[in-house]
C-alpha cells in the first residue's frame, strides 16, 4: 500500500462496510411502508394496496392512543429535568479534582445502563413493594431519571474533561470568583453537551419500555402501549402509524443533539 | 489602599467562592452529594433489595414469600429447567456478540480509516440513529420482515429459494414454524439491535490506530493479511470487548425481543419476567437476575485487564 | 520598598514529591525576571504560587509586602499569560481582552475603549471582531498578553510564553517583550526551559534543579560565574573540570568550570602565551553547527570540547593543542 492508499479503500472491505450499513437501516423502511398497507390483520407482503386511511384512523378512532402519548411526554419531561441538574452536578463534581474513591463512584454512574434494564426494573419494583410505595407516575419518573442521569452525566463528563482547566484558572487570573467564572466560562463550553445529554434522555426516556413495564403499575407508557399492540393487534397499520410518530419523536433530539456535540469528538454517545 | 490585593466589592457570591476556594473539597462534596444519593439510595439500594429477596424463599403451597434466610431458591436455579434457561441465553449473548464483531469491523475500519469530511459525518450519524432511535419500533420491523407471511418469504419466493428456507427453518433447535417463531429470527433481532453498540467502541479503538503503524508494518515485509493479525486486530481488541460489553450484557437481560420474535423456551429475561409478574415468585426471579450481574461482574473485571474501558 | 515578590522558605509537595523545596527568593519591582530550569525541577509550580493557583505547605509567598496565603487568584493584583494562552473560545478577541474589566463592572463603552488600546499596544488594532481560531500562535499570544496587561497588573506571570512559536517568531516576540516590560515599568516574571530566552530577556535569572533554586544572578553572573556543575552544564555548555585537572592547569583544586568558546585549537608545536594553560590531544569529532564548529579533543586525562569560528581545516584524529586563559577556568567549588 502507497503512502496515499488512504483514499482508495479495498473493495471488499467498502462492500462489506455498505452491507453493513444497510442492515442497519433498511428494516425502519418497512415500518413506514406498512403503515400505508390496506391488509390490517396479516403482515403480507407486497401489501396488497396502499392507502393513507390509518394515519385518519389513528388521529380520529383511537382515543387510547392519547393519555399514554401525554404520559409519555410527562414522564420524558420530568426525568430530563431532574438528569440534567444531577448529571451535571456529578459530572462537575467526578471532572474536578482527583479524590479518594473517585473511580469507584465514577463506575456507579455507568452501572443503571452497564447492567441490563431488566435488573434496574425488577430491582426497583422490589424496593417500592418492600417500602409499600405506590405505582404511579412518580415510580416511572423515578426508573427513567435514574438511567437519564447516566446519559446527562456521560455527555457532560466528556465536555468538562475538554474544558481544558486552564481556562477555568485564567478567568479566576482575570478576577472572576467562582460564580463568575461558572456563568462566563463554564457554562458556555459545556452548555451545548447539556442540551444534546438532555435531548437524548428525552428521547431515550420517552421511548423506554423495559425498566417501564416494572414501575408502571396500572399506567400506561406509549411504548407499553405499543408493546401491548404487538402481543394483541387490534388494527396493525394503526401501530406502524404510532411506531413512525415514534420514530420521529426520537429522531429529532438525536439528530439535535449531534448537530450540537458535533465540532468536539463523538464521545457524548458511545454509551447509551 | 493595597498594591497586591485588589479591592472588590466581595458580594455574596464572592464571599461564598472564597469558601470553595480555601477548601475545595467542600464544593466536591456538596456538587456530589445528590447525585451520589439518587444513585446511591434509589439504585444501588434497589439492587441490595433485589438481593435480598434472593435470599428469601417461596412457600409452594400458599404462594407466599417467607421472609427467611434461605439458600433453597439458588438451590432451584441449578435444577433442570433453570440451568438450560441460563445456558441458553448466554450461548445467545456469545453468538450474538461474535456476530456483531465480525458485521462492525469492516464498518468501523471504513469510517475510522478511509472516510473523511461529510462522509465520515454521515457514517457517524448512519451508526448514532440506529444506536438511538426506538427500541421498539426496531423489534416491530423485523416482526414485518421475519412474519411468515412477510418480506423475506416473498423473496425467497421470488427467487425460488423456498427450499432453502424451508431446509433452514427445519432445522431442529433453531427452526420452527416461521423465522418470527424460532431461534433464528431472535438471533436476527439482537444482532441488528445491538449492532450499533459494538462498531463505535471499535471505531473508537480504530481511530486510535495511527496510520503509520500499518505503513510501518507495510514496509517491514508485513503482507496485509499478517499486518491484520499482528497489528490492527491487536490494537482494535479493547474497542471490541467495550463493545461486547454492551452486546452480551443487553442480551443477557432483554425479554422483549424473544417474546415477540421467538418461540416458546424462555431466556432468563422472561424467566425473570414471568417469575415476578404472574408466577409471584420474587425470589426465584431476583436469584435469576443474579445470574447476569455475576456474568458481568466477571466480564467487566476481564474488560478492565485488558484496557477495554478506556475506549468506552 | 519592599520587593514586587518575596518567597520565604516555600515548599509545595504533591503527594510525596516536593515540587518546591525551601525556596527563598526576592524579585524587585520593574524586574524582567527569570525562573529556568528544565522541566520538572519546580519553576512553573512557583508562578502558581505567585499567581494563587497553588498555596505553599510551608513558607510564605508575599506580593508588594503582603502576605497572600489564602488568597485566591481572583483577588490578586497579579496576571498571567498562559502557555496554551487559555483563550475563551467562545468569546471575541475583544471580549476575550476585556474580560478582567467587565468582571470588575467598568462599563461597556470604557471596557471596549481599553481593549481597543491593550490590542493596539500588543500591534494586533482592529482584531477585535476576530474569533480567537482564527488567529496564528503568535497572534493568540498577544491577545493572551494584551488580556492580561489591561487590567493594569502589579505583576505579570508569563508560563514559557514563547514555547509554542517557532524560532523566527520566537526571537522577535523576545525582542517585543523586552520594549513592552521596559516601556511598562511593571514587574515580569517569566518560566521558560530554554536558557537562550532567559539570558536574552531577563535582567536577573533564578534556575531551579529538582525544587531548589541553585543559583540567583544576573544573566552575565549565571553564564560567566556558575557557581556547580549544574549550573554550569544547563546554562550553555561547559567542560566541567575534576579538582585535580584544574589544579594541574594552574587554576584551584575544585570542580572547575571552563567554556568551549574560550578554548583554542593550535598546532601540536605551538608555543603556549603566559597566563595561559594549555592540553595537547586527539581530535575525536568535529562537528560542523553553522556558526561556529564543535571540536571535541580527547586528552590525556579527559575530553575537551571546544567551538571555534566554523572555516576550520582540522579533522578527525588531528593532534593538536589546545590552550586557554587561566581566567577562563571558573571554580565552582564543591557544588553538586
Amino acid at each position: 500500500m502507497s503512502s496515499n492508499g488512504k483514499s482508495t479503500s479495498p473493495l471488499g472491505l467498502r462492500i462489506s462496510a455498505t452491507a453493513g450499513l444497510l442492515f442497519l437501516h433498511l428494516p425502519l423502511f418497512f415500518i413506514f411502508l406498512y403503515a400505508f398497507t390496506t391488509e390490517e390483520k396479516s403482515f403480507e407482503f407486497p401489501p396488497p394496496g396502499l392507502t393513507t386511511k390509518w394515519f385518519g384512523v389513528a388521529w380520529n378512532s383511537r382515543p387510547d392512543i392519547w393519555p399514554p402519548l401525554y404520559l409519555s411526554l410527562e414522564v420524558a419531561a420530568i426525568a430530563t429535568a431532574l438528569a440534567l441538574v444531577f448529571g451535571t452536578l456529578a459530572a462537575a463534581a467526578l471532572s474536578r479534582a482527583k479524590f479518594f474513591g473517585r473511580e469507584t463512584i465514577s463506575l456507579l454512574f455507568v452501572l443503571p445502563i452497564a447492567l441490563p434494564g431488566i435488573i434496574t426494573g425488577i430491582a426497583l419494583r422490589s424496593a417500592f413493594d418492600i417500602m409499600n410505595i405506590p405505582f404511579s407516575v412518580w415510580t416511572i419518573m423515578l426508573g427513567h431519571a435514574t438511567f437519564c442521569i447516566v446519559v446527562v452525566y456521560n455527555n457532560a463528563v466528556a465536555r468538562f474533561r475538554r474544558l481544558s482547566g486552564n481556562l477555568v484558572e485564567a478567568s479566576m487570573d482575570l478576577g472572576a470568583d467562582g460564580f463568575q467564572t461558572f456563568r462566563h466560562v463554564i457554562l458556555p463550553q459545556i452548555g451545548t453537551a447539556l442540551l444534546a445529554g438532555g435531548m437524548l434522555a428525552f428521547a431515550l426516556s420517552f421511548d423506554e419500555v423495559i425498566v417501564t413495564t416494572f414501575t408502571a403499575g396500572q399506567q400506561t407508557t406509549l411504548p407499553i402501549w405499543m408493546l401491548s399492540e404487538l402481543i394483541r393487534p387490534r388494527q396493525r397499520p394503526v401501530t406502524n402509524v404510532v411506531a413512525v410518530f415514534v420514530f420521529i419523536v426520537t429522531l429529532l433530539p438525536i439528530l439535535a443533539a449531534y448537530y450540537l456535540t458535533r465540532e468536539g469528538e463523538h464521545t457524548g454517545g458511545t454509551s447509551k | 489602599m493595597t498594591v497586591a490585593l485588589q479591592e472588590t466589592r466581595r458580594g455574596i457570591g464572592g464571599t461564598i467562592s472564597d469558601v470553595f476556594f480555601a477548601r475545595p473539597q467542600l464544593l466536591t462534596f456538596l456538587l456530589l452529594t445528590p447525585p451520589l444519593l439518587w444513585i446511591g439510595v434509589v439504585y444501588i439500594g434497589s439492587l441490595f433489595a433485589l438481593l435480598l429477596q434472593s435470599f428469601y424463599s417461596l412457600d409452594d403451597f400458599s404462594g407466599v414469600v417467607i421472609h427467611e434466610f434461605t439458600l433453597s431458591t439458588y438451590q432451584q436455579l441449578f435444577e433442570g429447567s433453570n440451568v438450560q434457561i441460563i445456558l441458553r441465553t448466554v450461548t445467545m449473548a456469545a453468538l450474538v456478540t461474535i456476530t456483531s464483531a465480525v458485521i462492525a469491523f469492516p464498518i468501523a475500519y471504513y469510517a475510522a480509516r478511509y472516510a473523511r469530511g461529510w462522509k465520515k459525518a454521515l457514517f457517524y450519524l448512519a451508526v448514532m440513529m440506529p444506536l438511538w432511535s426506538s427500541y421498539l419500533v426496531k423489534v416491530y420491523a423485523w416482526k414485518l420482515i421475519l412474519a411468515k407471511e412477510g418480506v423475506i418469504t416473498w423473496f425467497a419466493g421470488a427467487l425460488h429459494l423456498n427450499w432453502l428456507l424451508n431446509g433452514i427453518l427445519g432445522l431442529p433447535v433453531i427452526g420452527g414454524p416461521s423465522l418470527s417463531f424460532s431461534y433464528l429470527g431472535t438471533y436476527f433481532v439482537f444482532v441488528y439491535i445491538w449492532l450499533p453498540y459494538m462498531i463505535l467502541p471499535t471505531q473508537a479503538a480504530l481511530e486510535r490506530v495511527p496510520a503509520n503503524f500499518i505503513e510501518a508494518s507495510a514496509d517491514l515485509g508485513a503482507d496485509p493479511g499478517q499486518t491484520f493479525r499482528t497489528v490492527i486486530f491487536p490494537l482494535a481488541l479493547p474497542g471490541i470487548v467495550a463493545g461486547s460489553i454492551f452486546t452480551f450484557s443487553l442480551t443477557l437481560g432483554d425479554y422483549i425481543i424473544p417474546q415477540i420474535v421467538g418461540n416458546s423456551r424462555l431466556m432468563i429475561g422472561q424467566a425473570v419476567y414471568t417469575l415476578q409478574g404472574t408466577a409471584g415468585n420474587i425470589p426465584l426471579a431476583a436469584a435469576f437476575t443474579v445470574v447476569p450481574m455475576v456474568i458481568m461482574a466477571l466480564y467487566l473485571w476481564m474488560a478492565k485487564r485488558m484496557g477495554a474501558f478506556d475506549v468506552l | 520598598m519592599s520587593p514586587a515578590v518575596r518567597f520565604q522558605n516555600v515548599s509545595r509537595r504533591f503527594g510525596s514529591v516536593r515540587a518546591v523545596d525551601g525556596v527563598s527568593l526576592d524579585i524587585e519591582p520593574g524586574e524582567f525576571f527569570a525562573l529556568l530550569g528544565p522541566s520538572g525541577s519546580g519553576k512553573t509550580t512557583c508562578l502558581r504560587l505567585i499567581a494563587g493557583f497553588e498555596q505553599p505547605d510551608e513558607g510564605h509567598v508575599e506580593i508588594f509586602g503582603e502576605t497572600v496565603e489564602g488568597v485566591p487568584p481572583y483577588r490578586r493584583n497579579v496576571n498571567t499569560v498562559f502557555q496554551d494562552y487559555a483563550l475563551f473560545p467562545h468569546m471575541t478577541v475583544g471580549e476575550n481582552v476585556a474580560y478582567g474589566l467587565m468582571i470588575k463592572g467598568v462599563p461597556r463603552a470604557e471596557r471596549e475603549a481599553k481593549a481597543k488600546d491593550a490590542l493596539a499596544m500588543v500591534k494586533l488594532a482592529g482584531y477585535e471582531d476576530r474569533r480567537t481560531v482564527q488567529l496564528s500562535g503568535g497572534q493568540r499570544q498577544r491577545v493572551a498578553l494584551a488580556r492580561a496587561l489591561v487590567n493594569g497588573p502589579k505583576v505579570l506571570l508569563l508560563d514559557e510564553p514563547l514555547g509554542a512559536l517557532d524560532l523566527k517568531l520566537r526571537e522577535q516576540m523576545q525582542e517585543e517583550l523586552k520594549t513592552l516590560q521596559t516601556n511598562l515599568g511593571i514587574t515580569f516574571v517569566f518560566v521558560t526551559h530554554d536558557q537562550g530566552e532567559a539570558l536574552s530577556m531577563a535582567n536577573r535569572v533564578a534556575i531551579f534543579n529538582e525544587g531548589k533554586i541553585v543559583q540567583v544572578g544576573t544573566p552575565s553572573d549565571v553564564y560567566e560565574r556558575p557557581t556547580s556543575r549544574f549550573v554550569a552544564d544547563f546554562v550553555g555548555s561547559s567542560n566541567v573540570l575534576p579538582p585535580e585537572f584544574a589544579a594541574a592547569h594552574g587554576g584551584t583544586a575544585t570542580w572547575t568550570s571552563l567554556r568551549p568558546e574560550r578554548i583554542d585549537v593550535v598546532s601540536e608545536n605551538a608555543t603556549t602565551p603566559p597566563y595561559y594553560a594549555s592540553a595537547k590531544g586527539i581530535i575525536s569529532a568535529v562537528s560542523y553547527q553553522g556558526a561556529v564548529t564543535r571540536v571535541t579533543v580527547v586528552t590525556e586525562k579527559l575530553p575537551l570540547v571546544a567551538t571555534i569560528s566554523a572555516g576550520t581545516t582540522l579533522h578527525k584524529d588531528d593532534r593538536v593543542m589546545l590552550q586557554w586563559p587561566k581566567s577562563a577556568m571558573v571554580a565552582m567549588g564543591d557544588g553538586a
